[in-house]
């Protein structure tokens, strides 16, 4: 096994050209053998400069995953973690599959939690072939040596060395099959803060993202697309544009007309000179007011039914009974980083550099517009700057558009395909637009006798490659967070009605939560004001006795917070609980009224994400996903004019967050031995519900209709 | 013209302002009042034909009074927020210049462009116009102790040939242009001190 | 032709003098740290110093800075700025990064202009500088902490 599966290569290290080992670990081993190609299960490699590299098979994007997964190992190996480095995995699905996905990708805030054995493993595997080689050398009982910080030692002969001293010796050694793993207090690294391993790079300019690669005759890319959803090409007049110095050509291609130049500012300037004509008869020419009617009347209609429990009958005729309508915008992701890739065709192969979020779609779908094998097509996966889902497309529409682009060259070249920011707003893929229905009934004691709630939006995954994993079910992604609440609601029943539009839509960080979170979050708030009841209390009265996770982050987040209720010193102050991607979060929001406007100012944050991998990066991604949750709630909209077309193009009416908007963040990770689960999404959900109950606190105004401030200036 | 030429329409549009929606506004040459004999009357009639220049959004964006800018013919706070800073220059670390050069930029992703001229600033506190009366901005621009130590004839000079006020009429790609001509401003304006500079009601 | 200093080299550049200063440094002087995020000024990546203030490169026709020296992330120098980087990697400022050297020069500007800046100093020269992951609490620490140790 170990001759088979070890592979070993010159690597230039420090000092010049190392000697690496290469361990197997996993799943993937298996499938390897299957496979054939003798490229085993790579994560770890050790120089003879005493480097530790961790092959990270998760897209680093802002997240964490870099620094994450090479804690595990480094864990497990018993390394210090000075030695540690990171780098991203290639395309390849036999070696680098997410666990969760069983394809290569990141998302559903899955990288820690389907790689934490996996990673821990390898470390160790690593760890037990240094030990052994140090044993053979040092000719004592491998019992005897052990391994800290770097350093291998044998206390009775008194002999020590570092891991690159014995890494050639160690490649020589048997590779483990099931290696013993850390019992959890036994943690060195685990659960404890230190450095990312891409922050220098990050503040220097050194970091290479795509719209970093630059290569010998390569030329960057512009594509305009319809200017309405679902419209078509009708006619191009490329002259003005070919006649821009640096234009070399213009060429349609399935999404729309490309045009490419010797550098960005030609591609920029000959795209704005093409003349196109766009036929709209499939287009999407409802404007967003048309479409918030059409979704509101479908959920008046009740939906179908996703989740029923208990008989619904008393709420109609309950004591109390409240109700409303919540309207949710279409949002773009809007990563810093625009879309772009680069790709290289070379006598029937290609090659690619960019974000790739899902690597295996990306592949397969490249091949199959360039008519190669996936072999034949190479991805490096990049940095990229943030992505919040944009980048994690199951179509694979933006690795497609740059094979079209160099399909469409007609000859072997490199291309950079760039996206602007009006490209990217205006480009679809949009958190679903979505309109909730609410209903509580409370009896003559304040007790909550029927709850119902019915959404309507469009599925993310019909229609698409993915369709298959709904199995002709409901798309839970569209609703998720309406359904599994921990509230005891004497009878509940929640429904969907799936509508359709040619506007494309795609996971937006944390999904279905961005909205069901709110919508039930804010109603549940009014309906226990009206039963008379304090905003935390009656949530943990509602909770099951078993709801102890639930039930710790909110009595955390409120001590943090030292909950007294709902106002106090002319501050509002609001609670907001939700779980998404198996963690749990409960935020309190302090909110101050600034001439009519929500300015919040704190915000407390209790999480149970299992096991703290790394406690520094969690609370990173409490704060962003604050942060993100927050100004979305405050200004952000994608709206449709009538007759069809996105309104907005930039940060101008597209609004961000900004630095004077931003709350002092206080975040508690609540102690756990469970395995890990999600930190990248599991902070937004509760900040905008939070931020609303604060506001009506303060000044009994209702917001069902987000964003708060109109989405334009304010 | 390309589907992303739409994109400033909307930035730059939006809800407009009555101001704006009457995109014919004009001013007439001071001849026009020649048929009002009252001096005082006259002169108080040339200021309020200047008051088409001094508050159109081109004028009132820079002339604010508390806080800093506005921006658009729609007058909306400026995005990126600034702040006014000591030299009516913006902050430090985010001054005036940061964003708007010595000329205006047409953008290159989209339709529009950035304002810029050299020098370029906010009007300071004193000469702040939004939301006074014509009359009130009258006495104001009058007033050396808070016009800037202004005498009637550099006021002329400064509406008639100040480079930064003739910007108004050269704002650049997006933006309704003050009406008439930095000409025709600077005539109503010596018209207006040659009449006595009265100030409307 | 248009000539200026770019991180102490001077450069004479044959280009179309309305080409913007963001495109020339990455795609002609291959100096990719600084950023395209919007491209009207909105979002503060493209940030560099022109002549030793900020400057948003994606608005600055290259014509516009006949004989300037520019200086970009990669050839900052200087105690403000190396403190800002350090006080950048002690805590983790950065998430997906890419916004980070515009950050970085903003703050830089606001330190030698300001050594100790307060909370509203900060948001006032950093509010033009969008970061998309919202690194903003530790964006204020971190200038905070740069601060005290120009202080020494």
């Amino acid at each position: 096994m170990g001759i088979l599966t070890t592979r070993r290569g010159f690597l230039a290290g420090g000092t010049g050209l190392v000697l690496a080992l290469t361990l197997p670990v996993g799943r993937g081993r298996a499938q390897m053998t299957v496979t054939g190609p003798f490229a085993p299960n790579a994560f770890v490699r050790i120089g003879t400069d005493d480097l530790v590299t961790v092959t990270i098979k998760h897209i680093e994007m802002g997240q964490g995953p870099y620094t994450g997964l090479a804690t595990l190992v480094a864990e497990e190996l018993d390394a210090d973690w000075a030695q540690m480095r990171a780098e991203a995995a290639p395309a390849d699905d036999t070696l680098y599959a997410n666990l969760a996905f069983g394809a290569q990708g990141t998302g559903g805030s899955t990288a820690i939690a389907n790689s934490f054995m996996q990673m821990r493993k390898a470390g160790a595997a690593a760890r037990a072939m240094l030990v052994a080689a140090a044993a053979q050398e040092w000719d004592v009982p491998a019992s005897e040596i052990t391994v800290k910080a770097g350093v291998i030692a044998h206390s009775g002969s008194g002999r020590s060395s570092g891991f690159g001293a014995l890494a050639n010796a160690a490649a020589t050694q048997p590779v483990p099959e099931d290696p013993p793993v850390k019992a959890q207090a036994d943690f060195a690294l685990i659960g404890t803060d230190r450095p990312k391993l891409d922050t220098v790079s990050k503040s220097n300019g050194t970091a290479q993202f795509t719209m970093d690669v630059y290569r010998d005759g390569m030329l960057t890319v512009l594509v305009a697309h319809p200017p309405k959803f679902g419209a078509t090409l009708a006619g191009v007049d490329d002259s003005a544009a070919l006649a821009v110095k640096g234009v070399r050509m213009v060429r349609p291609i399935p999404s729309g007309v490309a045009v490419y130049a010797t550098n960005t500012y030609a591609a920029l300037k000959g795209r704005d000179a093409l003349v196109l004509d766009w036929d709209d008869s499939a287009a999407e020419t409802r404007g967003t007011e048309d479409m918030f009617a059409a979704f509101a009347e479908a959920a008046a209609q009740g939906g179908q039914t996703v989740e029923e429990e208990g008989d619904l009958a008393p709420l109609d005729a309950a004591a109390t009974v409240l109700s409303a309508e919540y309207r949710f915008p279409y949002l773009a992701h809007a990563p810093m980083e625009p879309l772009d890739a680069v790709i290289e065709t070379r006598g029937g192969k290609a090659e690619m550099w960019f974000g790739s979020q899902f690597p295996s779609f990306d592949r397969l779908a490249v091949a199959e517009a360039l008519g190669i094998a996936p072999p034949d097509v190479s991805i490096n996966v990049l940095l990229a700057g943030g992505s919040f889902g944009r980048r994690a497309q199951g179509s694979a529409h933006l690795a497609v558009e740059a094979a079209e682009v160099a399909k469409a060259a007609g000859r072997d070249g490199t291309f950079k395909l760039v996206w602007t920011r009006e490209d990217d707003l205006r480009g679809g893929y949009y958190r679903p637009m979505t309109v909730h229905r609410l209903r509580a009934g409370l009896d003559a004691d304040g007790k909550i006798v029927g709850w119902e709630n019915v959404v309507a939006n469009q599925s993310i995954l019909a229609g698409t490659p993915m369709e298959g994993m709904l199995q002709g079910g409901p798309d839970n992604t569209s609703f998720e967070g309406s359904t599994g609440l921990p509230y005891r609601f004497a009878a509940r029943r929640i429904g969907w009605a799936a509508m359709e539009s040619p506007v494309s839509v795609l996971w937006w960080r944390s999904v279905g939560h961005t909205h069901t979170a709110y919508a039930v979050e804010t109603f549940l708030d009014e309906v226990l004001e009206a039963a008379g009841q304090d905003p935390v209390q009656g949530r943990l009265d509602l909770l099951a006795a078993e709801s102890t996770r639930e039930r710790a982050v909110i009595e955390e987040a409120a001590r943090m917070a030292g909950w007294q209720g709902r106002r106090r010193d002319g501050k509002g102050y609001g609670i907001a609980y939700a779980k998404s991607f198996g963690s749990y979060v409960a935020q309190v929001a302090e909110v101050e009224d600034r001439s009519g406007i929500p300015h919040v100012t704190r915000v407390w944050c209790a999480i149970d994400c299992g096991i703290a991998v790394n406690p520094n990066v969690i609370r990173a991604q409490m704060e962003g996903g604050i942060g993100y949750g927050l100004g979305t709630a405050l200004h952000s909209r994608i709206t449709l004019a009538p007759g069809g077309g996105i309104e907005q193009s930039n940060f101008h009416d597209y609004r961000m967050l900004r630095i004077n908007e931003m709350p002092a963040v206080e975040v508690s990770i609540i102690a756990s031995d469970q395995d890990p689960t999600g930190v990248g999404e599991p902070g937004v959900p509760p900040i905008a519900p939070a931020m609303a109950n604060a506001w009506r606190a303060l000044t009994g105004q209702k917001q069902y209709q987000l964003p708060f401030l109109g989405g334009a200036m304010a | 013209m390309t589907f992303l030429k739409l994109a400033a329409t909307v930035w730059l549009c939006g809800a407009l302002p009555l101001w704006a929606q009457d995109s014919a506004v004009t001013i007439s040459p001071p001849a026009a009042f020649d048929g009002i004999a009252d001096d005082a009357e006259r002169s108080a009639a040339l200021f309020t034909e200047m008051g088409k220049v001094l508050t159109s959004p081109r004028c009132l964006n820079c002339h604010p009074v508390t806080g800093g800018p506005t921006q658009g013919d729609d007058m909306q706070p400026h995005n990126p927020p600034v702040v006014r800073g000591d030299a009516d220059f913006g902050a430090p670390g985010m001054t005036c210049n940061t964003c708007h050069g010595p000329k205006n930029v047409e953008l290159t992703t989209a339709q529009g462009s950035i304002p810029g001229h050299e020098p370029w600033s906010l009007a300071p506190v004193s000469m702040g116009w939004v939301g006074l009366s014509l009359g009130e901005i009258c006495s104001q621009i009058k007033d050396p102790e808070r016009n800037g130590g202004k005498t009637l004839e550099e006021l002329y000079e400064h509406n008639a040939h100040d480079g930064l006020v003739g910007w108004g009429w050269d704002p650049g790609e997006g933006r309704t242009p003050a009406p008439g001509t930095q000409e025709l401003f600077g005539q109503l304006t010596r018209a207006w001190i040659d009449t006595g500079a009265a100030c409307p009601a | 032709m248009t000539s200026f200093r770019v991180n102490g080299r001077d450069h004479d550049l044959d280009l179309d003098p309305d080409m913007p200063l963001l495109w020339v440094l990455r795609d002609e002087l291959r100096l990719t740290g600084t950023k395209f995020g919007c491209g009207i000024a909105q979002c503060g990546a493209c940030t560099v110093m022109v002549d030793g203030m900020p400057r948003r490169s994606c608005v600055t026709p290259i014509g516009q800075i006949e004989g300037s020296e520019v200086t970009t992330i990669e050839g900052m120098d200087g105690s403000e700025v190396k403190a800002v980087q350090a006080a950048w990697t002690a805590i983790d400022v950065p998430q997906c990064g890419w916004c980070q050297s515009g950050q970085i020069l903003s703050a830089t500007a606001l330190l030698q202009q300001v050594p100790s800046p307060s909370d509203d100093d900060i948001d006032n020269a950093m509010a033009g500088n969008i970061c998309r992951c919202a690194t903003y609490v530790r964006i204020r620490q971190a200038i905070h902490d740069a601060a005290r140790t120009l202080e020494g």
